[in-house]
């Protein structure tokens, strides 16, 4: 029989409401994974004790006929949503032992729907990488290892990030699903890496509230967990308008779930040729031309498109977001919480504090987006980079406008690589791991990463879809046609535990 | 800015006269409940850090919600200010590091406020008036509080102020002298707390100004100005121009030239000094705040809004001169403060309004001065004033009387027209019984009789002397008429 641990969320929740087991059993079938999976390091926090609690509130309403939407459902949640008591660290030494007073939206939402929390997750500190290597509290390692001549390789590999703690936590079967954030691809690209479903959502369809800020134009919140359909409860529970963040649309959740099997038959599905960059890997060109031919055989139109700006996307994305990043960090200045380092006087002890307290890649970004916004420099960088982004989202509009219903491309430009392998490298060639998620994230619209299939060395690959603004609906029909046509791909022995 | 040379404005230097031109800055505290992003409470007198919302302390994943009542306040105060209203504006967020700063930005207005240019026109002393133009007002938040006197070896902040909205007002450099300046802030004060836009209390920080000051040749190009920071006095900001312009004279005589610099006023000392130079200035690294997306109203909004304005002092004025016949001057003073051109229509009308003038001006207003009160503290209603001149102008009590009267009223209270039946204050108007008062003074001063036909002057004399007699209660023109027939006086 199948660990708890080990079913969908959809499975665990009809699970729970055919009472085959109690969401206490759940939960601690989660707690003990968790624990034996610590040399994966994607916990910074656990939590049993308060997942215990919660699940026996959610037991005694499943005995009342009173379950919630997501009750007795074991979620992980990146450490980068505030949770109230309980430790938020974003992944940064700045914040190492600060207790929010307050409850993240998203967060909230998801208690509010019975789920039940495990702990936090690691993460890129501030959320500021794709490997989960600059969480000031150690590298997260993949559940995932290559198979070299029949055996698994040793070599620790990569999560992704920023949100590798989810990932790697969902691949594992540490949690039914988890809480990310996608601000250049932080919940695609890591769900690519670990043969798992991420969405991130339209811009303002999850409150930003209580989420601690890397590049506020450009953040949304969204769920990675095993399946699409898993995907689609989640985010139904994690969206939804808030008063408090005003770049949150006002605009009702729709049912994602009933989505999520409507098929594709009529779509019209764009493939973008300038996603077919230069170098790109024989594997991933395969992968993708299979997808175009799953989504055909269900019914698709798939037609060529143009997206001319796409190759302007990444560097005008390391401007804005640094930009951005290096005004929300500000506020991490010793002053009212998190760390403090004395100095000889107030500027001393800035600079201690900040020294101390922020991680190499946070430092090189606070840098660059303080150098693009300078006087003299704004209007040659930061003006430019807007105006590019205007023509991002221009490209997609006229996409859209000619009848496209949703793009297809690779969700990333390689599998997952080995720990270390790109940390000493260029930066660059870290940033490029995003070249095919940023689009979406400056354009706002959604876009999805969903499992299709194996490299050579026997880690996942994945696919992307891009949707039109707040039409998550036609990405998880599509998706879902992509996942049923991949196959599930099964994890390689658990060699963690 | 090239307006003819007024002569008497320029400052006498060593070698040659200077003109002062001064551009001004004011930071106005909007009149409003809650804070410009956050729902913290703006009431003043606070325990240290008692109004302070998660926003307010820049706590991780926090974000700001405009206050759409000082959005209304500001679109108030430039509809009063006769400014463009833009139907779209953007916040910015002005990035620098201070303990008092929690974000470690201000969520200002840079390229895009949300009032541009419009106008104040202000009265001097001299009669003249000039018109001052605003460039433009945005809203923008307030700092806290450091304190540095309460621990010898840390400062303490207090977030109460920080997010506080602010209206920075900014005027183009059209001021000639302190005495304009002063007149200037003490117009744009009168106008926000027409509006009820800021009470405009400078004692509590509701208005601060940052001066700007240059001198130049008259009829030369702008010099290189010094802005002086967070003036908060009217009193001060006269001061701190004069103080400042004489030091820029002495150094441009000196051969010197001056360096552009953010400049402190110290009242005690009677000096302005440098703060930080231009080398020193702050790149502020202006952008759009991402948390917010750019204010956006329709004209109806406007409109709206513009129908609920008060009559501001301008028009006021102008409509005590026409309806009420005041001296412009008159008007000037009544209409100063809202309260008190409301206490003074309330006396004018259906009376006099110039006898109501000269009450509300030189009796009430003197006596209030005297003892350091405002009109709203005033123990002497408007009705009861209003009686006042009506007994005068129905010939019940005389002038000198209504003002013993006035001092009844205005320690002890009561009626006006009860208090002078009571005590017996009425007038003497009965022919027979001045006759008689004048009669006997004529009988017991034959010499001066003879004197006054000599030097008709002497009139003044016997009129006091009746009026002595009579308590102060005779008529004083029946007095007068029957003096002269007695007396033989043309």
């Amino acid at each position: 029989m199948t660990e708890l641990n080990e079913l969908t969320l959809a499975e665990a929740r009809d699970g729970l409401k055919a009472r085959t087991f109690s969401a206490r059993e759940l939960t601690q079938a989660h707690i003990a994974a968790v624990e034996k999976a610590r040399a994966l390091n994607a916990y910074l926090l656990e939590t049993p004790d308060r997942a215990l609690t919660m699940a026996e509130v959610s037991d005694a309403k499943i005995a009342r006929g009173e379950a919630r939407p997501l009750e007795g459902l074991p979620l992980g949640i990146k450490d980068l949503f505030c949770t109230h008591g309980v430790v938020t660290t974003a992944g940064s030494r700045i914040l190492e032992g600060f207790e929010p007073h307050y409850e993240s939206a998203v967060t909230h939402n998801l208690w509010r729907d019975g789920a039940v929390m495990l702990g936090k997750l690691n993460l890129d500190e501030f959320a500021m990488g794709s490997s989960n290597e600059t969480s000031a509290y150690g590298d997260v390692i993949s559940p995932w290892r290559r198979q070299e001549n029949g055996t698994l390789s040793e070599t620790p590999i990569v999560p992704g990030g920023s949100s590798g703690g989810s990932a790697a936590a969902v691949a594992a079967h540490l949690c039914l699903g988890a809480t990310a954030t996608d601000t250049g691809g932080s919940i695609r690209q890591p769900a690519a890496f670990t043969g798992t479903v991420g969405i991130k959502p339209t811009y303002g369809r999850c409150s930003r509230w209580g989420t601690v800020a890397f590049a506020s134009s450009l953040d949304q919140a969204g769920p990675i967990a095993r399946t699409v359909r898993d995907c689609a409860i989640l985010l139904g529970s994690m969206a939804g308008p808030d008063a408090r963040d005003t770049t949150c649309a006002d605009l009702p959740v729709p049912d994602f779930e009933a989505a999520v099997s409507r098929g594709v038959k009529g779509l019209t599905i764009g493939i973008p040729k300038e996603y077919r960059v230069e170098g790109m890997l024989a594997e991933i060109q395969k992968l993708w031309d299979e997808g175009a031919k799953w989504l055909a055989a269900a019914g698709a139109r798939i037609v060529e498109i143009s997206l001319p700006h796409t190759r302007y996307a990444l560097p005008a994305y390391y401007i804005v977001a640094p930009a951005e990043a290096s005004s929300n960090l500000a506020r991490y200045d010793g002053v009212r919480y998190g760390l403090r380092v004395p100095g000889r006087d107030i500027a001393g002890m800035y600079e201690n504090t900040r020294a101390a307290g922020f991680g190499r890649e946070v430092k090189r970004r606070i840098m660059i987006g303080t150098y693009v916004l300078s006087a003299g420099y704004y209007d040659a960088y930061y003006v430019r980079a807007q105006k590019i982004r205007t023509l991002i989202k221009r490209d997609f509009e006229q996409a859209y406008a000619a009848g496209v219903d949703a793009i297809l491309t690779p969700a990333t430009p390689s599998a997952a690589f080995g720990i270390g392998e790109k940390a000493s490298a260029d930066p660059v060639e870290m940033y490029l791991n995003d070249v095919f998620t940023v689009t979406v994230n400056m354009a706002g619209l959604p876009g999805i990463a969903v499992p299709a299939g194996l490299d050579a060395q026997g880690l996942p690959l994945g696919l992307q879809l891009i949707g039109r603004p707040f039409d998550e609906e036609t990405l998880f029909a599509t998706a879902q046609v992509i996942e049923e046509a991949a196959g599930r791909t099964a994890l390689p022995r658990a060699w963690w535990a | 800015m090239n307006a003819p040379v007024n002569p008497k404005k320029l400052i006498k230097g060593g070698l040659h006269d200077w003109e002062v031109v001064i551009g001004m800055e004011i930071h106005a505290q909007v009149t409003s409940r809650s804070k410009l992003f956050s729902g913290a409470s703006t009431a003043f007198g606070a325990e240290p850090n008692d109004n302070v919302s998660l926003v307010d302390a820049a706590m991780p994943g926090m974000l700001p919600v405009i206050n759409e009542e000082c959005v209304a306040q500001a679109v108030r105060t430039g509809l009063g200010l006769k400014a463009k209203i833009n139907l779209r504006s953007v916040f910015d967020r002005k990035n620098y590091f201070y303990p008092d700063l929690p974000q470690g930005y201000q969520i200002s207005q840079y390229k895009d406020p949300i009032v541009g240019e419009g106008e104040v026109l202000v009265d001097l002393s001299d009669g003249e008036s000039i018109t001052v133009g605003i460039e433009r007002l945005h809203l923008e938040q307030d700092a806290g509080k450091s304190l540095h006197d309460q621990n010898p070896t840390q400062s303490f902040v207090d977030l109460n102020r920080s997010g506080v909205a602010l209206m920075e007002i900014v005027s183009r450099p059209d001021l000639r002298s302190s005495e304009e300046a002063r007149a200037y802030v003490t117009k744009l004060r009168t106008i926000l707390r027409y509006l009820g836009t800021c009470d405009g209390d400078m004692e509590k920080g509701s208005l601060r100004a940052d001066v700007n000051v240059s001198v130049r040749k008259p009829g030369n190009p702008l010099g290189t100005r010094c802005e002086i920071k967070n003036v908060n006095s009217i009193r001060f900001i006269g001061q701190a121009i004069e103080t400042e312009a004489r030091r820029q004279i002495a150094i441009i005589e000196d051969g010197g030239t001056i360096d552009q610099e953010t400049r402190l006023f110290d009242p005690g000392k009677g000096e302005t000094r440098s703060m930080r130079s231009k080398e020193e200035a702050h790149d502020y690294r202006y952008f759009p705040d991402p948390d917010l997306l750019p204010l956006e109203f329709d004209q109806a909004y406007v409109d709206g809004l513009a129908e609920g304005l008060p009559e501001l002092p301008d028009a006021k004025k102008a409509r005590f001169v026409s309806e009420f016949g005041l001296s412009a001057y008159d008007a000037g003073v009544l209409v100063a403060e809202r309260a008190s051109a409301d206490y003074y229509e309330a006396v004018a009308r259906g009376r006099d309004g110039k006898a109501a003038a000269n009450w509300v001006i030189n009796e009430l207003f003197g006596r209030l001065n005297k003892e350091g009160k405002g009109i709203e503290e005033t123990p002497v209603s408007a009705d009861q004033l209003g009686q006042i001149v009506d007994l005068i102008g129905e010939g019940v009590i005389s002038g000198k009387i209504a003002k013993d009267l006035f001092e009844i009223v205005w320690t002890e209270g009561g009626s006006p027209r009860e208090v002078v039946a009571a005590r017996g204050m009425k007038q003497v108007t009965d022919a027979g019984a001045i006759e008689a008062a004048v009669d006997e003074i004529i009988a017991r001063n034959p010499d001066k009789v003879v004197q006054a036909r000599e030097k008709p002057t002497l009139l003044g004399w016997f009129v006091g002397q009746t009026m002595k007699a009579t308590g102060g209660k005779a008529n004083p023109a029946a007095v007068n008429a029957l003096l002269k027939a007695k007396l033989g006086i043309e």
